[in-house]
């Protein structure tokens, strides 16, 4: 059984303007110890995503259809009071903003250990030596007196560590890392994504993160990113803005300004066909 | 060479943890706040004893003033200073109490309104709105009358009209903490609404909380001093500053220390608080230590 198996998500905000479907019916599942890596524009619904499984999406949005399914238990169906408790102690959540994430007027050891109090009980002052365990795990230097210090005494990268190891003090089987470096530098984002990556091989896991691309959408993404190899030409991007959430058209949403498509591709919104062993893709002209 | 000196790294100099002025604050508290306790062992005469054969005597570095009463005495020939020493007792009492239970009022109500937002919003801000609509000093003398005027009577009076200056406050605050990103995390981490009110949305409302209740503090002594005025305060022969004030008017064109001194009292007092809550903002807000 998948650790989270998400189908036909829809999540919309009914706003005076029209309902904008942030979310329209994805459909994913996670494996224990996969890694699961969401990629899109701005705007797209990765966020909303993030916040549907929390179920979190503030109003006006709603959840209009789909399964999230948590160890086969319906996330949809629990009242407020057990969605509560799958909050942070089995699924945990890091913001982007790691300047306001964290509350300005408690020390990062204190929220840590409050984190550790609430899901497990014990001393406060054992709570406090996990606390600076935690941050020594997301390897903060000297944590013992980094633990004292508030959030503002840190830099951006410290306090994104901190975050972390306030989403993992619990013990969350599965993190949501809604792009938890947009706020930082590159050599910062490179040690958060290394940090993640090898807290994931410590506890046992195993990463499986890119495959070849083979929908025009994603491989035009990729192109996107800088190469040493293409050194002093201009950076590739993906003419046009993405669709406007509210329409109601048919079609595939990337028809409009993709290069490959066709007549079909316009017409009716492609399905989703397994054009390789285990790998889905919902392009009919996708180049196996 | 001025050039040498220029390019010499400029030391930031340690900010000064207590400054002068709330040094001053805390100090004429201490003093008002202690004098107030001791009152019975500090005054030098019963203040309700009558000496009418000394009425009216001016302080004693004046002419006719008598060393017995430093402050002179009133029409009824008591000691002015021993008013005003237990005069404060009533003073900053009710003005302590009154702050506190209209703090607890405003608060709670402020927090529950910006917080839940919604119908919770719309109905707690109408009766504020009420409550703005009618001059605090006729509510007040309302329910005074209705109620009789009593000590315990004039701090819920205090307390019920004043709460509103909390409410909005800590409600607009609550508001913009309550979008903020570490708020969304708590919730994220399965924290309580009750939880996350009182360890992530209060904690970071506390500053301007503070600060309204020094200003009510001063603001309570002056509002017991207008209701003393009015005759619906605390009823003589306590002595409470505002009564003495008061009462004083009557006298100030022949006998000028009768409201000076209790007048003296009651700036003091608002002066000293208001610089103790001004130094307390800017120490408990983290982000300015450092």
């Amino acid at each position: 059984m998948a650790l989270l198996s998400v189908e036909g998500l829809r999540t919309q905000f009914a706003t005076g303007a029209g309902t904008v479907r942030a979310v329209d019916g994805v459909s994913f599942a996670i494996e224990r110890g996969e890694v699961l890596g969401l990629v899109g524009e701005s705007g797209c619904g990765k966020s909303v995503t993030s916040l549907s499984i929390m179920r979190l999406v503030p109003p006006p949005g709603q959840i209009v259809a789909g399964r999230i399914r948590l160890e086969g238990e319906d996330l949809l169906d629990k009242d407020a009071e057990a969605m509560r408790r799958v909050r942070g102690a089995r699924i945990a959540m890091v913001f982007q903003e790691p300047m306001t994430s964290l509350n300005p007027v408690f020390t990062i050891g204190d929220q840590i250990a409050a984190a550790v109090l609430a899901h497990e009980g014990g001393r406060r002052r054992a709570a406090w030596d996990r606390a600076v365990e935690m941050l020594d795990q997301v390897q903060v230097p000297s944590p013992g007196e980094r633990a004292r210090d508030y959030p503002h005494q840190l830099s951006g990268g410290l306090r994104q560590r901190a975050m972390i190891a306030l989403a993992l003090a619990p013990g969350p089987q599965l993190l949501i890392a809604d792009e938890p470096t947009t706020a930082l530098d590159v050599t910062i984002q490179a040690q958060i994504l290394d940090l993640l990556r090898r807290l994931q091989a410590e506890r046992g896991m195993a990463a499986r993160i890119f495959e070849e691309p083979l929908h025009p959408y994603t491989r035009g993404l990729l192109r996107c990113l800088p190469h040493p190899s293409r050194f002093g030409q201009p950076l590739s991007s993906i003419e046009g803005a993405p669709p406007d959430l509210r329409g109601a058209d048919a079609g595939c949403p990337f028809a409009p300004r993709c290069p490959l498509a066709i007549e079909s591709c316009r017409r009716h919104e492609p399905a989703l066909a397994e054009r390789r062993p285990g790998h889905f893709v919902a392009c009919p002209v996708a180049v196996v | 060479m001025s050039v040498t000196a220029t390019m010499l790294p400029v030391v930031a100099r340690p900010r000064r943890r207590v400054s002068f002025r709330a040094a001053f604050g805390l100090g004429a508290l201490l003093l008002i706040g202690g004098s107030a306790v001791l009152a019975p062992q500090l005054a030098p005469w019963d203040p309700a004893r009558q000496m009418l054969t000394k009425r009216l005597r001016p302080p004693m570095w004046q002419a006719h003033g008598l060393r017995e009463h430093p402050l002179g005495t009133d029409h009824l020939g008591r000691d002015i200073l021993s008013r005003i020493l237990h005069g404060g007792r009533i003073s900053l009492g009710v003005g302590l109490t009154a702050v506190t239970l209209s703090a607890l009022i405003g608060v709670t109500l402020g927090l529950l309104a910006g917080f839940f937002g919604g119908r919770a919003d719309a109905l707690i801000m109408r009766i504020v709105d009420v409550f703005l609509a009618i001059p605090y000093i006729l509510l007040a003398m309302g329910v005074v009358f209705a109620l009789g005027p009593s000590l315990l009577n004039v701090i819920l009076v205090m307390g019920a009209t004043r709460w509103v200056q909390f409410a909005r406050i800590v409600r607009a605050d609550v508001l913009s903490i309550r979008e903020r990103e570490f708020v969304a995390g708590a919730r994220a981490r399965g924290n309580r609404p009750l939880r996350l009110l009182l360890r992530h949305v209060l904690p970071n409302a506390l500053t301007p909380i503070i600060v309204v209740a020094t200003l009510e503090l001063a603001f309570m002594i002056i509002y017991e001093s207008a209701l003393s005025f009015l005759g619906l305060g605390v009823q003589p022969p306590t002595p409470t500053w505002g009564w003495m004030l008061a009462d004083g008017r009557n006298y100030v064109a022949t006998a000028w220390w009768l409201a000076t001194f209790p007048g003296l009292a009651i700036m003091l007092t608002v002066l000293a608080v208001n610089l103790l809550g001004d130094w307390l903002r800017d120490t408990l807000d983290p982000r300015l230590k450092v």
